[in-house]
């Protein structure tokens, strides 16, 4: 079988024995047939260098583990076509985050601002005996809200969460903040828009876009976003 | 070291897992008000039930009649008679609470025009005792499992439920009596070796799919909780039956739904025949996943099968309506595009059986709690979901019945862990001077080891033997020669050897820890394999045919009964199948067709 060479540049930093981070040059023989992915790459790559570190689980592109900059742009290095990067492929951790060791941030803050828009249904009304209705429109209104992974790469490629991560949602908690908005079971928009009304926790959003370029599931943090404004004006009037 | 430098910290309840049923016991611990701790290897919903895809049963009857009663027939003849009928009739009849249970915790399920939860056919889903398929299958389009596993850790968050993410369980830790006392774990980030001390543990750890070369599973899916059971002499509960999905993505692994054919698709071979109705002239493409996986494995064999090499079969969908595939499959036709290179909507996927699931695992009642060999309950253990052998499973698991599983058994784990606290499990139990002792040898020789293996090769090695030695169809000669190769590679696990020797993030080690719980996971599935020697469900053999006496190979008299592997001199023992359900006559034995 055919393989070929490619030419890595990598971020490396080990707290334990390395003084600053580096840039390793690194080049690994691949067989274009099996090793399609930049995971399956990045899979090989720890098989002769077993120090090179990385999160990764499904390998699918639904867990939302291995996300990391990838010549510039952030992605899941599963869903990422080898045959599409120019090389040297640059990796680099996810912009914004503190690094915890080589492709490993620390997602705290990430997690914190989710956590903070209160991710889950409220309804304080006794559940009926069955299911809550909700008509096929109505469940509509969740499409392109839900199917979000958490994996940081909307975050972590906007402006405005690298500049204020602890006080701006960021794209990842305020396209969840309106999939519960949005969702006809839930009592709280009102608390919800409430909590989101400040200079800082949405209105730090200057609809720059990075997000909805940087979604690897093609989702549209910025749209999500627009329609809370919607619909802060609409209760306003 | 001596085990007094290691840190305790003291819970009543440390849940290992954050999956479907770690997730779900966890809630009900966390509104219980008991101070828990729920470890997990990743982020709670990078875990592996997050991809699951086609659906969660439950006999709703949305769409058309259906009953719980019928649901536990195809439980049952889809576990080809081995499953505990008592723990499967639990399942069933609790399913569409749980199912509706998740629901009010806002799960986006689909919905029917009515505003119902939407349901779709799937393999061996049958109404009136196995007559014709039934929509059982509730679905979030083909993403189930993960909108099942963000509405749980959301619940979760709501609970406040504590958790520990990204520490990796190492040992279960027991004493003299047997009582389980917690684990020994690593924190990933700074390599902190700690040991939780709780009254109750649960073990929720999944599935350990990746023994095989070619799976569905996810990296993380290493059979963390079978390793440390065994290790701690808890003897593994049917461990050679495991299931090949029929509909991997050829060469990718990647999982296709069933939800497909729920849907219409259609498998063809290589002459474009849908050939399924050769096997299964009922069910057809239908029919339970074993029955499928085998007919694809002879299609290819008898030269039949699509490509240059003759080696895959082709899911048709191209004569689905377009708009049925962007609403009801979006994320199978983003998967196929993705890893298969066609859009579904206009070529059919190249598919192949892959190593999918496992249906053995720890044995448990089905209150969740661990049993012994003999029958006796371990104190202060639990296990839940693709871990736990209850057995609702048996031979063959239906599809869609491991998402219900996780639900009604992490539940009733949970339930089980607060009864026992608030009644005998009051205080906490001291730990044995030495409880750490083990672990701790293990990580200091894996620290020091020189001239040892590669764990990538070592690991690469024994996933080539299962799959060549253990797979869809097994032989006899080959089951005998896959012991010996196991057993040889296991002499090199225990030599293995890392380059990284950081505290910090070492996925090295956490590699090399996995690879110890992989072995035994391999190891208990081969020798369990070569031990049985009929063909029953996911375990088909060459000397066990299709016989008048023994139809499908199956043997009644002989082998209607639970294997147990004992890690302690690598032995087997044998425990009867529970028969009688709850509450109805027992399923009569049958012979399996679809």
């Amino acid at each position: 079988m055919a393989t070929r060479t490619l030419q890595f540049k990598i971020y490396r930093y080990d707290p334990d024995k390395d003084d600053a981070p580096y840039m390793q040059d690194i080049a690994v023989d691949v067989d274009p047939a099996i090793d399609r992915k930049l995971l399956d790459v990045l899979t090989k790559l720890k098989a002769i260098d077993d120090s090179l570190s990385y999160r990764r689980s499904c390998r699918e592109g639904i867990c939302g583990s291995d996300a990391m900059n990838i010549n510039g742009r952030n992605g899941l290095a599963c869903l990422t076509e080898i045959s599409e990067l120019k090389e040297p492929i640059v990796l680099r951790p996810l912009p914004g985050l503190p690094v915890i060791r080589d492709l490993i941030v620390d997602m705290t803050q990430f997690f914190k601002q989710y956590h903070s828009i209160k991710p889950y249904l409220i309804n304080d009304t006794p559940p009926p005996e069955r299911e809550r209705l909700q008509s096929p429109e109505e469940r509509e209104e969740l499409n392109g809200l839900y199917e979000c992974i958490l994996c940081a790469c909307c975050s972590t490629s906007c402006p405005s969460f690298w500049w204020n991560p602890d006080k701006f949602v960021g794209p990842a908690g305020l396209l969840n903040a309106y999939r519960f908005i949005a969702d006809t079971r839930d009592e709280a928009t009102n608390a919800r828009l409430d909590d989101l009304e400040d200079p800082y926790r949405l209105f730090r959003c200057h609809t720059i876009m990075n997000c909805v370029e940087a979604c690897p599931k093609g989702l549209n943090p910025t749209k999500a976003i627009g329609k809370i404004k919607e619909m802060m004006v609409r209760r306003a009037i | 070291m001596s085990a007094l430098t290691i840190p305790v910290r003291k819970f009543d309840a440390v849940i290992v897992g954050a999956g479907g049923a770690g997730l779900r016991a966890a809630i009900q611990l966390s509104e219980s008000g008991l101070k828990t701790a729920v470890l997990s290897k990743v982020f709670p919903t990078r875990s592996h039930t997050v991809a699951a895809q086609g659906g969660v049963s439950a006999s709703l009857g949305n769409s058309e009649e259906d009953h719980w009663h019928w649901h536990m027939y195809d439980t049952v003849k889809g576990s080809d008679w081995l499953g505990d009928q008592d723990a499967i009739e639990y399942m069933c009849r609790k399913a569409p609470e749980a199912v509706v249970e998740l629901e009010h915790f806002g799960m986006p399920f689909d919905r029917t025009d009515e505003g119902k939860i939407y349901q779709r056919p799937f393999g061996g889903h049958m109404s009136n005792f196995g007559e014709k398929p039934v929509r059982r299958a509730c679905a979030a389009a083909d993403r189930t499992g993960h909108a099942m596993l963000h509405a749980l850790y959301q619940r979760n968050v709501r609970a406040n439920t504590q958790f520990f993410v990204e520490w990796m369980a190492l040992d279960l830790i027991r004493d003299a009596e047997g009582q389980v006392l917690g684990v020994i774990a690593l924190e990933m980030e700074t390599g902190e070796v700690v040991a939780f001390h709780a009254k109750a543990t649960i073990f929720a750890t999944g599935g350990a799919g990746r023994i095989y070369y070619s799976s569905t599973n996810a990296f993380i899916n290493t059979g963390d909780g079978l390793g440390m059971a065994a290790r701690a002499g808890i003897a593994l509960e049917d461990m050679e039956f495991w299931q090949f999905h029929p509909t991997g993505v050829a060469g990718a692994g990647v999982l296709i739904t069933e939800g497909v054919r729920g849907e219409g698709g259609i498998l063809r071979n290589s002459d474009n025949e849908r050939f399924m109705e050769r096997y299964a002239p009922n069910a057809k493409d239908l029919a339970s996943r074993d029955v499928v996986s085998r007919a694809m494995v002879t299609e290819i064999n008898e030269g039949r099968g699509s490509g240059p090499n003759k080696d895959f079969l082709l899911l048709d969908l191209t004569h689905l309506d377009p708009a049925t595939i962007m609403k009801r499959l979006p994320g199978i036709r983003d998967i196929s595009i993705q890893f298969a290179g066609v859009d579904p909507i206009k070529a059919p996927i190249p598919v192949v059986p892959t190593c999918h699931y496992q249906m053995g695992g720890i044995p448990t009642n089905y209150h969740g709690q661990v049993i012994n060999a003999d029958g006796s309950v371990v104190k202060g253990f639990y296990a839940a979901g693709e871990v736990a052998c209850a057995s609702v499973h048996g031979a063959n698991r239906l599809g869609t019945n491991s998402l219900l599983d996780l639900l009604v058994f992490g539940k009733a784990s949970g339930d089980s862990v607060v009864e026992s606290i608030k009644t005998e499990a009051k205080v906490l139990k001291d730990l044995p001077v030495d409880f750490a002792e083990r672990t701790l040898a293990r990580l200091n020789r894996l620290n020091t080891q020189t001239g040892g293996e590669s764990v990538h090769e070592t690991r690469l090695d024994m996933q080539r033997a299962m799959q060549a030695h253990c797979g869809v169809f097994r032989f006899k000669d080959k089951l005998v020669e896959g012991v010996n190769k196991i057993c040889e590679i296991e002499q090199r696990v225990a030599r293995s050897q890392i380059g990284d020797k950081s505290e910090t993030w070492n996925t090295a080690r956490v590699e090399a820890l996995e690879l110890d719980n992989l072995i035994e996971v391999a190891k208990s599935t081969m020798v369990s394999a070569e031990a049985r020697k009929e063909s029953r469900g996911a375990h088909v053999r060459d000397d066990a045919p299709d016989t008048e006496t023994n139809p499908n190979g199956r043997d009644d008299e002989a082998w209607l009964k639970h294997t147990l592997w004992h890690r302690d001199g690598n032995r087997l023992s044998y425990k009867p199948v529970i028969l009688k359900p709850l509450s109805i006559e027992t399923i009569a034995l049958k012979t399996r067709a679809y």
